[in-house]
């Protein structure tokens, strides 16, 4: 391609025409000859590989399912009266809005912070690192740091590590133990007994929902309380068992141990605690007589950190009361952004390598002026730095523009069958309509060709600023 | 896409290798008659079989070839096509060079190929073998326009539930549920014993259509069900919403579920399996198709059949008759050679169900294949269930549906039954999105 002369190449203008203006004619062969010759291969791969496909899919977007018959603009009528589709025109722009931003800030912030600090390669090397990995891999790591199990997924596992310190979870952390016999809940999480009950008197607080895996190992055979008549005695139990009857202590069922239990009084204050044995028999001495309810504490059932569905479809916006067509455009979902931050940590490490060549290249003397000048840090970047850059930032922000709206593969990998259709982008619809199992060539074209209309102006833009 | 899935379920879908089967036994004399008599003869020759099946799958089936060539002297060439054998097959009939005889992994793809016309009708072939040995859906299915095109060869029961039989043990049941009311009484009971009643596996759309298709079977009828799979009655219809109002006594409670109903519809199979059947189990029962069997031991070797693990058949409904939903494979004739049509009419024989019956992972359709044949007794009562359903056997309603309606993650049916979970007071809302979506890919 070199022996072709190039007007636009700057650097030719000074150089004299001997070498890279007109050659003169060789045996007879005009000068356009040669220039077809050399451009026609380029020219045939292109039009092969790019152009014919181009053209035949916005042709082909014009045509029905079966390419039979044509149906004008109807396909693109389809693509935006579909709430799925919609779907997947929303979920693009939040990329397109919240991705190129945020990934072009960190990558900034990494360059600028790796210039100063020591062991700045090493930092960079791992900032880098997730570069190397494919980004259906990247979905797939991500897919099992986001699980929703705290024994599984990292994120969850940190976090509930925090929340069960806070709220350490109870000894009968059961998520379906229910009162069934002498007691019913509270909305507080605790049990309280159902009936009133004397110095003198006993209670039965029967419980179920209990595996016999969950009871304790020293827990013995419940029963009856004996009663003592200065103290409320009771019996806190497993009320089932196969073949038993609700509210009878049937033969095998067991005592609830390491219960704790209040005494409560007639104005609602707790004015004793104790905690039940091995057979699941408590006793509250001394009270003063009087009428009181025996609670069991929420403590006891408080279940641990369940984790968080992070891959989930709830909503970060309230758009419960709007229609079809007005959920479907403003509501943003919980894994989108689960999905982003995925894709930053891909994709930061470049920005900052960038980034950071940018910031190597500039010049050092008006950093050094403004400083003498008694520019502050933070004025230096905000009036030198940061403007000197910016051409290098607009190529970052513009190529992970171009990057997200073909954003495909990650949405595949990382989110999970139940929330594909919550965290849709176009390209992967434009895939399951064209390619799915019924495919639909005609709409399936109209979404590439939609998604090319929207890659063209910054493609152009991009053009342009790299002509200078 | 079932169908898809049981064979990852199964962990039998290693790569799509082409492997040929090597020739067995030398072809005997040539026979000039037809393939038409009572007993198969010694024809000779060779006949070419594609289908999706490879590892254990392609082994048995080539066991069966071994018996067809034993009996004709004829040599199978299976080749294995993985999950592209639908655009393998549509690219070899546009070249014109197509197998002999291909099995297929979905009903609608029997019918684009006879609008094709790249099939041959084999009732002369077959004869009334599959009137009298087979339930009147496998003959229905495999007819385009008054001809019979197929052969329902492999097929699965998707209407049991399996249940941990430990938990219902130490919950005192010692009989598994026959109605639904029963069932949700064994639910509260179950609970009250400590154990979650179901294991769902809603992150797999799959799954959840067909908990829908079992219980419309039984609440609307064999007739209307027809109707629906080819949605010749809307998706509002009563019977759909009679049906999700019945789905919701046990989707409309979280503790029915593991994890509520965030866990039911965020847990893809087979992980479900692991929470019913894994060393600590969460839940004491599942719902999904005969190819569980070969699952649990999978995630739980010392679960043993019968006595660490069964089945019981989807429960009746209000005195709904037993009833089956089915999957299956249908094998079709695509060149009508001596061969392909020995080899059509020894599939739809018994002699070639009881071989790969025997070999397990494989319910025939066949009346005649002996009960005996099958190795253990779950897989001998799910093939009874199945068989026993007679004229109420039919066929899984999405598998029946174009793709993108019935077979298509995050769309379709699947998702808009997962986000019905999610929200199960939302019939209206979810019935319009079905009815939409069905519009669209039925395109009536």
């Amino acid at each position: 391609m070199t022996a072709v002369p190039s007007a636009a190449a700057p650097r030719a203008r000074p150089i004299p025409e001997v070498r890279t203006g007109r050659p003169p004619r060789r045996g007879g062969v005009p000068r356009s000859a040669v220039v077809v010759l050399f451009m026609f291969p380029a020219a045939l791969l292109l039009g092969a590989i790019v152009v014919y496909p181009a053209v035949a899919s916005v042709a082909r977007s014009l045509y029905d399912k079966n390419g039979n018959t044509f149906v004008g603009a109807d396909n693109y009528r389809t693509l935006f009266g579909t709430s799925d589709i919609l779907v997947a025109i929303r979920n693009n722009a939040i990329w397109v809005i919240v991705f190129p931003f945020l990934v072009t800030f960190l990558g900034l912030v990494f360059a600028v912070l790796t210039e100063r600090i020591r062991w700045a390669t090493a930092f960079k090397t791992v900032v880098f690192m997730p570069m190397a990995i494919s980004l259906f891999a990247t979905g797939v790591i991500w897919r099992i740091v986001y699980e929703t199990d705290p024994h599984r997924g990292v994120i969850n596992s940190a976090v509930g590590t925090v929340v069960d310190v806070i709220h350490p979870p109870g000894l009968y952390a059961l998520p379906n133990i229910k009162p069934i016999s002498g007691v019913s809940g509270a909305a507080d999480g605790s049990m309280v007994s159902a009936q009133t009950v004397q110095p003198g008197g006993t209670v039965r607080l029967g419980l179920t929902g209990i595996p016999l895996s969950a009871v304790p190992p020293a827990a013995q055979d419940a029963r009856a309380a004996a009663t003592v008549a200065t103290a409320i005695s009771g019996l806190v139990w497993r009320d089932f068992s196969p073949g038993g009857h609700v509210g009878t202590i049937d033969p095998g069922e067991k005592g609830l141990p390491g219960l704790h239990l209040n005494l409560v009084g007639a104005d609602d204050k707790t004015v004793a605690t104790t905690t039940s044995g091995n057979d699941g028999a408590f006793r509250f001495d001394g009270a003063a007589a009087g009428t009181y309810h025996v609670a069991l504490d929420a403590s006891n059932f408080r279940t641990a950190f369940g984790g968080v569905n992070w891959l989930g479809t709830q909503s970060l916006t309230p758009t419960s009361s709007l229609g079809t067509t007005g959920q479907a455009l403003l509501t943003i979902p919980l894994v989108d952004l689960a999905a982003i931050m995925a894709m930053l940590w891909m994709w930061s490490g470049f920005a900052m390598v960038v980034i950071g060549a940018g910031l190597a290249a500039l010049n050092r003397e008006v950093l050094e002026a403004a400083r003498m000048d008694g520019a502050s840090e933070l004025q230096t970047f905000r009036y030198i730095t940061f403007p000197l850059l910016r051409p290098v930032l607009i190529v970052v922000f513009i190529t992970m523009i171009i990057n997200v709206l073909k954003i495909f593969d990650i949405i595949l990998a990382l989110v999970p069958d139940s929330a594909q259709q919550q965290a849709n982008v176009i390209a992967l619809e434009m895939w399951r309509i064209g390619f799915g199992g019924s495919p639909d060539y005609g709409l399936g074209s109209a979404l590439a060709v939609f998604l090319f209309v929207l890659v063209v102006p910054v493609i152009f833009v991009n053009i342009r600023r790299i002509r200078g | 896409m079932q169908t898809r899935d049981q064979r990852r379920a199964l962990g039998v879908l290693t790569t799509a290798a082409v492997l040929t089967l090597s020739a067995c036994g030398s072809s005997s004399t040539s026979s000039s008659s037809p393939a038409g008599g009572g007993t198969p003869q010694a024809i000779g020759g060779n006949v070419s079989v594609w289908a999706v099946w490879s590892g254990t799958e392609q082994k048995d089936f080539q066991a069966v070839l071994a018996d067809f060539n034993t009996k004709t002297g004829v040599t199978g060439q299976f080749q294995s096509k993985g999950d592209q054998l639908p655009t393998v097959l549509g690219t070899a009939i546009a070249g014109g060079a197509p197998p002999d005889v291909a099995i297929l992994p979905q009903p609608g793809l029997l019918h684009d190929l006879v609008k094709k016309n790249a099939l041959k009708p084999i009732d002369s072939v077959v004869g009334d073998i599959l009137t009298s040995q087979y339930a009147p859906v496998w003959k229905n299915l495999a007819t385009d326009s008054g001809k019979t095109y197929g052969v329902y060869f492999k097929t699965a029961n998707k209407s049991t539930v399996w249940y941990n039989v430990k938990s219902f043990t130490d919950a005192g049941i010692t009989k598994p549920p026959a109605t639904f009311d029963q069932l949700l009484t064994d639910m509260s009971t179950l609970q009250q014993s400590g154990v979650t009643p179901f294991a769902m596996c809603g992150g797999s759309g799959w799954t959840l259509t067909d908990w829908f298709e079992n219980v419309y079977l039984r609440v609307a009828g064999v007739d209307k069900y027809n109707q629906l799979a080819a949605h010749t009655i809307p998706w509002t219809d009563p019977t759909v919403t009679t049906t999700f109002q019945t789905l919701s006594k046990i989707f409309g409670t979280d503790a029915n579920m593991v994890g509520g109903k965030a866990g039911a519809v965020s847990t893809p199979f087979p992980d479900c399996v692991s929470q019913a059947f894994g060393s600590t189990p969460k839940a004491a029962m599942l719902y999904e198709a005969d190819f569980v069997a070969g699952v649990i031991p999978t995630v739980n070797s010392g679960l043993a059949a019968g006595t660490g693990f069964n089945f019981f058949p989807f429960p009746s409904i209000n005195g709904s008759p037993a009833a089956v939903s089915a999957g299956g494979d249908v094998a079709v004739m695509l060149k009508d050679t001596p061969q392909s049509e020995a080899l059509m009419k020894y599939l739809a024989s018994p002699d070639a169900g009881s071989i790969w019956a025997h070999l397990g992972g494989f319910t025939s359709p066949n009346k005649q294949v002996n009960q005996s044949v099958y190795p253990d007794d779950i897989s001998r009562a799910a093939a009874k269930a199945l068989v026993d359903a007679g004229n109420n056997a039919v066929f899984d309603m999405s598998d029946q549906a174009p793709a993108a309606f019935g077979g298509t993650a995050g769309s379709g049916e699947w998702a808009d039954l997962q986000n019905w979970v999610r929200n199960t007071s939302d019939i209206a809302g979810t019935e319009a999105k079905l009815e939409a979506d069905a519009v669209a890919a039925y395109g009536h």
